[in-house]
């Protein structure tokens, strides 16, 4: 809390106390004036005296002169009680938002506080410690066990763990050496490290990522819009009502007394505050966590568009599928040996099958085990292993050979290893899926995702074993990058709510464009993927987006609520202060209540969970 | 021209929405924001106008919260 707000509480504290004694004591005539009048000005003369200021600066609708003129016109007419509680309440709503608010930046910036606020770096021979905007490129940097990662680099010396949560929102520790690149932001675990500055301060990852968060404000959704045009509007017509109230009724003949207490009842009423403060809270509270949990909402317009999502459109290489090619299946009566073969023949050999068998073996290689080694290039390779002689390839070399050869079995590009009398195994490499896509899927589709479709340039039958191992039901292959945007335009187009792209943000920049969303995964580092996207995913992997999405549509929910709940109490007490059911408490509950209601309401985005 | 500034002692979100709508009518403002959750206000001006806009934004903030002060 502040130096203001606890002036603020001890007075309000104080004028409470006062207040409530000043209503036991069995007072009359000047003497409860008296009682009434010292709590009262005790917590509203700051209020009265900004008041008198702003009518002298030309601000006739400001908060304070409204609730002046309705404490005093209440005060006036006999009604001290009530012309206490206004002002009193005013300021226990006015410490509350000031505090509301300065508790959420404050736990937004303490989780985003990527950036540590000193560097050790080596200068003339000797280690110095200066502030990370003082850092060039080029320069190194010393990083101890504990320290944040303060600039983008790679590792000189040294090697350590890194802790990247802050990035990325889950605890991976990653290891580095020299020779790896290390992003901002990073918490080093181990040991100690010395960098070579790669990137500035202000274009390194953390600063990046603050900034975005920063500016995210900026891009205002429809909820926000409309709570400022709103508001604009709110006050000069409830004050042109409590003017018609106050004056109208009298003048056909009604008692003056009852009609102008009833104006400051709407005057009490007219501050928009718990709109125009709950809504961009929420907001800024949901992207705020949002950024904790590894995604980056690149606005609350985008926050709220994720929110409506109902069709999810998949990009195959690299979002679903890891882009890397494995052995998924060895199909032989000894897998092992037929594995072993396979790497063994391929181990001159250049193409990536060859890698990606000598990896799916695992074993150590041996050059003496191997001779008569020949390669035919687009078929495979010939080799005696053990003076035995053998055939590793494709189907159509084997088959050439007079080979019978068994069926296919699961999709992927088929490697056949054989002996001189028979094919032994035959061992399948293809684009693995990344483990979380499945899962992710189906939890987008218990979030009520109504259509998932996976667009990809591969060939159909890859593309099908694919999307049915994810549970995608949709799947439109063969694509060139510009059929993917038609595809998804005409997705767009039958699409109820907002249609979500997600690719790696590389090659699909045009696609992400025409979604409603385009969400890029694997944003560490990767400046073209923050900049063609709307929400970045720190990880290279979906798991995180079933959650945004839940978070966009909480924080949706949140706001919506604030803005009905508002706006229906308002009204309502308005038009039962009209007809003389309500009076000046409720008017109180209306402002200060319903604020800080919607509040505590918007402060829920900020949780954990 | 973008520039971007920080404001301190804006304690109220309607006067920061208040102080928003008055500084897009200076002349010479093409859009500006305040971003109270961050309080920070974001200023699109017509290039070279930025001096005069600048100390008209200034008056517009003082009018409507006289502790409020942009920075820069």
């Amino acid at each position: 809390m502040s130096r203001k707000q606890k002036t603020m509480l001890v007075q309000i504290l104080f004028s409470a106390f006062l207040f409530a004694v000043a209503c036991f004591l069995p007072l009359s005539g000047f003497w409860k004036i008296v009682a009434f009048a010292v709590p009262y000005l005790l917590v509203g003369f700051s209020v009265l005296k900004n008041a008198v200021l702003s009518v002298f600066r030309g601000q006739m609708l400001d908060e304070n002169f409204l609730m002046a003129i309705a404490s005093v016109g209440a005060f006036v007419l006999g009604e001290y009680p009530e012309g206490v509680a206004v002002v009193l309440f005013y300021r226990v709503g006015e410490l509350f938002e000031s505090y509301a608010v300065g508790k959420s930046r404050a736990s937004v910036s303490a989780l985003m506080s990527l950036c540590p606020d000193e560097v050790t770096v080596l200068r003339n021979g000797e280690w110095v410690v200066v502030s990370p905007e003082e850092i060039s490129v080029g320069e190194s940097v010393r990083v101890l066990p504990g320290e944040k990662i303060p600039l983008d680099g790679t590792v000189l010396e040294g090697f350590s763990s890194l802790d990247t949560r802050s990035l990325t929102g889950e605890f991976i520790p990653k290891d580095v050496t020299a020779g790896d690149s290390v992003f901002s932001g990073c918490v080093n675990l181990t040991g100690v490290l010395i960098l070579r500055a790669e990137k500035e301060f202000e274009e390194s990852t953390a600063s990046k990522i603050l900034a975005l968060v920063e500016d995210a404000a900026a891009h205002r959704s429809k909820s926000e819009s409309f709570v400022t045009t709103f508001a604009r509007y709110y006050t000069p017509i409830v004050i042109a009502v409590a003017l018609l109230v106050g004056i109208l009724p009298p003048l056909f003949g009604s008692d003056w007394a009852t009609w102008i207490y009833r104006a400051l009842e709407f005057l009490v009423v007219s501050c928009p505050c718990a709109l125009v403060i709950s809504v961009p809270l929420s907001y800024f509270g949901g992207i705020g966590g949002a950024s904790r949990k590894g995604i980056l909402v690149k606005g609350s317009d985008r926050l709220e568009a994720l929110a409506k999502a109902d069709t999810v459109v998949f990009d195959k290489t690299g979002t679903l599928t890891k882009g890397v090619f494995e052995v998924t299946s060895v199909d032989a009566e000894d897998p092992e040996f037929v594995l072993e073969i396979a790497a063994l023949c391929e181990q001159f050999s250049h193409h990536p099958i060859a890698r990606s068998l000598r990896e799916g073996w695992g074993g150590k290689l041996s050059e003496e085990r191997v001779s008569d080694f020949e390669e035919i290039a687009g078929f495979g390779v010939s080799a005696k292993v053990d003076g035995i002689l053998y055939f590793v390839g494709k189907e159509d070399w084997l088959l050439q050979k007079g080979y019978s050869l068994p069926a296919a079995q699961v999709s992927g590009t088929r490697i056949f290893v054989a002996n001189q009398e028979k094919c032994l195994g035959v061992i399948t490499i293809s684009d693995r899926l990344k483990e979380t896509s499945a899962p992710s899927v189906s939890a987008l589709r218990r979030l009520g995702i109504r259509r998932v479709v996976m667009l990809t340039g591969d060939g159909m039958s890859a593309a099908q074993a694919v999307a049915t191992e994810c549970g995608i039901d949709e799947v439109r292959a063969n694509l060139l990058p510009r059929d993917k945007v038609a595809a998804l335009k005409e997705i767009s187009a039958t699409a109820k709510g907002s249609v979500v792209f997600v690719g790696d943000g590389m090659n699909d920049a045009p696609v992400m464009t025409a979604a409603h969303v385009g969400v890029a995964m694997g944003g560490i580092g990767s400046d073209a993927a923050i900049e063609a996207s709307d929400v970045v995913l720190m990880q290279d992997d979906l798991s995180a987006l079933p959650k945004a999405v839940s978070l966009a549509r909480k924080t949706h929910r949140i706001v919506m609520e604030n803005m009905i709940f508002s706006i229906a109490v308002k009204l309502l007490v308005m038009i039962l202060c009209g007809f003389g059911v309500a009076n000046m408490w409720h008017a109180v509950f209306a402002d200060v209540g319903v604020s800080v209601i919607a509040i505590l309401n918007a402060m829920r985005t900020l949780s954990r969970k | 021209m973008k520039k971007s500034y920080k404001i301190q002692n804006l304690c109220c979100a309607n006067c920061a929405r208040k102080i928003e709508d008055g500084m897009k009518k200076i002349p010479g403002v093409i859009d500006a924001k305040i971003l109270f959750m961050v309080q920070k206000l974001n200023l699109e001006v017509e290039d070279g106008a930025l001096e005069p806009v600048l100390a008209e934004a200034k008056k517009v903030a003082k009018k409507v919260e006289p502790d409020c002060e942009i920075i820069g």
